[in-house]
């Protein structure tokens, strides 16, 4: 499911925090409201962590993570990194990177087993995601734009995509991914998908502005709709067929 | 409205997006909206009036082109359209891409216009939509029409005045002036002793018609101005301006005595001369042997002299005998009239007929005219108590006892034949003494007697009597004007006054 949010009047959530499977990065805020969203949703299940890196809370620009680790740019001073370490589960390895680029998450976007970064991102880099991130890297672009973090927001179950991609870029990253992806926008109208939504396999969380159409495509797309027509065609089948024989 | 692709490359195959407000499949574009989600979200014609107010003043049928400029415009015209685009306050915050009139029953006093605008709208997106601006045409009378209400407009009067003692030359000016449309900027034109006075709002356009009389008449003038009011901050003043132009008191079939200097200057011709045409010069004949010249207006008034005999001191002779001077007898002059014949005719008073049988000899130019029986008028010299300067230098021997000055035709037979009319000033043949109507009728004569002036007249066809034929065929020889050189009726409906400002006649 998807739930709309604020990061202190601003729709463009997707800046302000990173959600992963295995734990969530919130920017710390004037007040608790767009913590207690995240809270709320994922309290019971993994880690919701206030964080900032480099002194900045922008961190979902500046850093890029998934379930096996975190990334963040050398400019994450020591104490913040580790308060990083303390909260986040042991599993999940957090490195540094030495990369010119230092904005992760705008040059890269990921999901637990695959990447698309900037084609210019350092060789480095790209080992290190390797290591960390356990994740295949495609240098790409998204609609001819390079910022392939900002532009895409994609999980294990879908992906997104701007309206600008044309359908053979979009055949040719959904085989890269091996996701299904779909052209859309968030925050009515906007091509800026990561930046205005924060995405894992099992909910979303997306700016104010996000029309109940947007929404329902995220859904559709990232699979993350309650009543999903599996229930019926799995659970409920087999006792309908019962019944019925 | 309509979306305008911003990309100018090869249309690329875009997958379908959803509108983001209704969810309709739609192409890709900067908003991300369908056309009818994006027109109920802005409107890019808000800051434009859908109507407005047109100023119309209805006398001088101009336009308000603000903030305070009158400009002539016709229906559906380039200007007028300039000027309804000036009227709407929000288009430079839009391009325009295409205007134009949509038609309205002029009676209505409604101007429609068609405008297609384009604004860029949010994210690089261009919008184009097309909208209807209505116009109400309101009158206001405008400065101008207000002063000629007023009567206190004019800024400058031209004073055209001719000491003479008919007015045939102001009919010539009035026929020039019509011909030429030289009125055109006169805001009233008024009828003065010895000439007329033109009244203008602007100095340009006085400047323009004395320099117009200048060219077509002997004249000379006098600039005055008189201070009306200043203003010592901005160093403005305030004038009304005078040109006084005196045209040559000199006309056609004056007997004239030139100034003994002037009379050499003219090749030695003889001072006591007839005037047989005033244009832009003045022209002169010597009926003792046809020796003729031409006086310029430069000449004439450097050595001014007036008029020896007028048309009105000629009395009537009746031709007794007519004489061709052979070429063989005539004096050998330079420059002789080849227009005219010398003669030798015998005359005698029209009034001493039946009293005395007391003849004169006389030799005239009008010897292709004149046979025996014919009624001339003449100026009896013999007889004559003239007071003239240049006269009373000449020696007596060298004075005739009559000069003939031209031929009588029964006037009222002439009116009866003449199939043409001319154009006359609104107004200007009301209120008509007999004495204008006489001078008037002078005119007509003289116009068909003289192509020269004629050619400066448009001369229209009369169509109430051109269909009459002509009943009577004792032609006596009356000069007529020929059915090639008169022009189609003149259409009555064209104000013959430019159709411009005020009644020019008061």
């Amino acid at each position: 499911m998807a739930v709309r949010a604020q990061f202190e009047g601003n729709n463009e959530i997707g800046v302000f925090s990173k959600l992963t499977n295995n734990y969530c990065l919130v920017a710390i805020g004037g007040s608790e409201n767009f913590y207690s969203v995240f809270e709320g949703e994922l309290a019971d299940t993994i880690p919701v962590v206030h964080a900032s890196i480099a002194g900045c809370r922008i961190i979902g620009r500046m850093c890029v993570g998934n379930r096996h680790g975190l990334l963040v740019p050398n400019t994450t001073t020591d104490q913040e990194l580790q308060h990083i370490r303390n909260a986040l589960p042991d599993t999940v390895k957090i490195y540094r990177a030495e990369e010119k680029l230092s904005a992760l998450g705008n040059v890269i976007a990921c999901n637990d087993y695959v990447a698309l970064v900037h084609p210019d991102l350092d060789r480095e880099t790209e080992e290190l995601l390797v290591d960390t991130l356990n994740v295949e890297v495609f240098r790409h672009t998204v609609a001819s734009n390079v910022l392939v973090g900002s532009y895409t927001a994609f999980s294990n179950q879908g992906g997104m995509v701007p309206p600008k991609t044309s359908v053979e870029d979009l055949d040719e990253l959904s085989s890269l991914l091996q996701v299904p992806l779909v052209a859309g926008t968030v925050n009515r109208g906007s091509d800026v998908l990561a930046a205005g939504l924060v995405v894992n396999d099992w909910m979303a969380v997306c700016g104010q502005d996000t029309t109940s159409t947007e929404v329902s495509v995220i859904e559709s797309v990232f699979k993350l709709s309650d009543r999903e027509p599996s229930q019926i065609q799995t659970q409920m089948r087999d006792s309908l067929v019962d019944t019925l024989s | 409205m309509e979306y305008l692709g911003s990309e100018g490359g090869p249309r690329q195959h875009y997958s379908l997006i959803s509108c983001c407000r209704c969810g309709l499949q739609i192409e890709p574009n900067p908003t991300n909206m369908c056309v009818n989600c994006l027109r109920s979200d802005v409107d890019i014609t808000e800051d434009i009036p859908k109507t407005s107010v047109l100023n119309f003043c209805r006398s001088c049928e101009r336009y308000l082109q603000p903030p305070n400029q009158w400009v002539k415009a016709a229906l559906e015209s380039r200007e007028l359209l300039s000027v309804c685009l000036k009227r709407l306050k929000g288009l430079n915050k839009v391009k325009l891409i295409d205007a134009g009139f949509v038609w309205t029953e002029p009676h209505s006093m409604r101007i429609k216009v068609k405008l297609t605008v384009q604004k860029e709208v949010m994210n690089g997106a261009v919008l184009q939509q097309v909208f209807v601006v209505e116009y109400t045409v309101q009158s206001n009378m405008c400065e101008d029409c207000h002063r000629v209400e007023a009567k206190d407009f004019w800024r400058a009067v031209v004073q055209v005045r001719q000491k003479c003692d008919h007015k045939k030359t102001f009919f010539y000016l009035e026929q020039l002036i019509l011909k030429h449309r030289a009125h055109r900027s006169t805001v009233n034109i008024k009828p003065m002793a010895d000439g007329l006075d033109f009244f203008f709002t602007k100095q340009d356009d006085a400047k323009k018609l004395v320099e117009f009389l200048s060219a077509y008449v002997p004249c000379r003038f006098v600039t005055g101005r008189e201070l009306v009011s200043h203003d010592i901050r901005s160093n403005k003043y305030n004038y009304k301006h005078t040109f006084s132009v005196e045209i040559i008191p000199v006309c056609k079939d004056h007997i004239i005595c030139l100034p003994k200097k002037t009379a050499q200057q003219l090749g030695g011709i003889s001072p006591l001369c007839l005037v047989t045409r005033v244009t832009q010069s003045i022209h002169i004949i010597d009926p003792n042997t046809l020796q003729w010249a031409e006086l310029s207006g430069a000449q004439y008034w450097r050595n001014p002299f007036k008029a020896l005999v007028s048309p009105k001191q000629l009395i009537e002779y009746m031709v007794l005998e007519v004489n061709m001077v052979s070429d063989r007898d005539r004096p050998n002059r330079p420059r002789l009239s080849t227009k005219h014949m010398l003669a030798d005719v015998y005359v005698a008073r029209m009034s001493d007929l039946g009293a005395n049988d007391q003849q004169f000899h006389c030799r005239s130019h009008l010897g292709h005219l004149l046979r025996a029986g014919d009624t001339v008028l003449g100026f009896d010299f013999s007889n004559a108590n003239l007071n003239h300067q240049h006269f009373e230098a000449m020696k007596g021997d060298r004075i005739p006892d009559v000069m003939l000055v031209k031929k009588v035709f029964d006037r009222n037979k002439r009116i009866r034949r003449r199939k043409w009319k001319l154009e006359r000033f609104d107004g200007a043949d009301e209120a008509d003494t007999e004495s204008v109507n006489r001078d008037f009728n002078d005119f007509l004569e003289d116009l068909e007697e003289d192509q020269a002036i004629r050619e400066n007249v448009n001369i229209y066809k009369d169509p109430s009597k051109i269909s009459v034929q002509a009943e009577d065929t004792d032609d006596e020889g009356a000069p007529q004007i020929s059915l090639m050189e008169m022009l189609e009726d003149l259409h009555i409906s064209e104000d013959a006054t430019g159709g411009e400002g005020a009644p020019m006649m008061e």
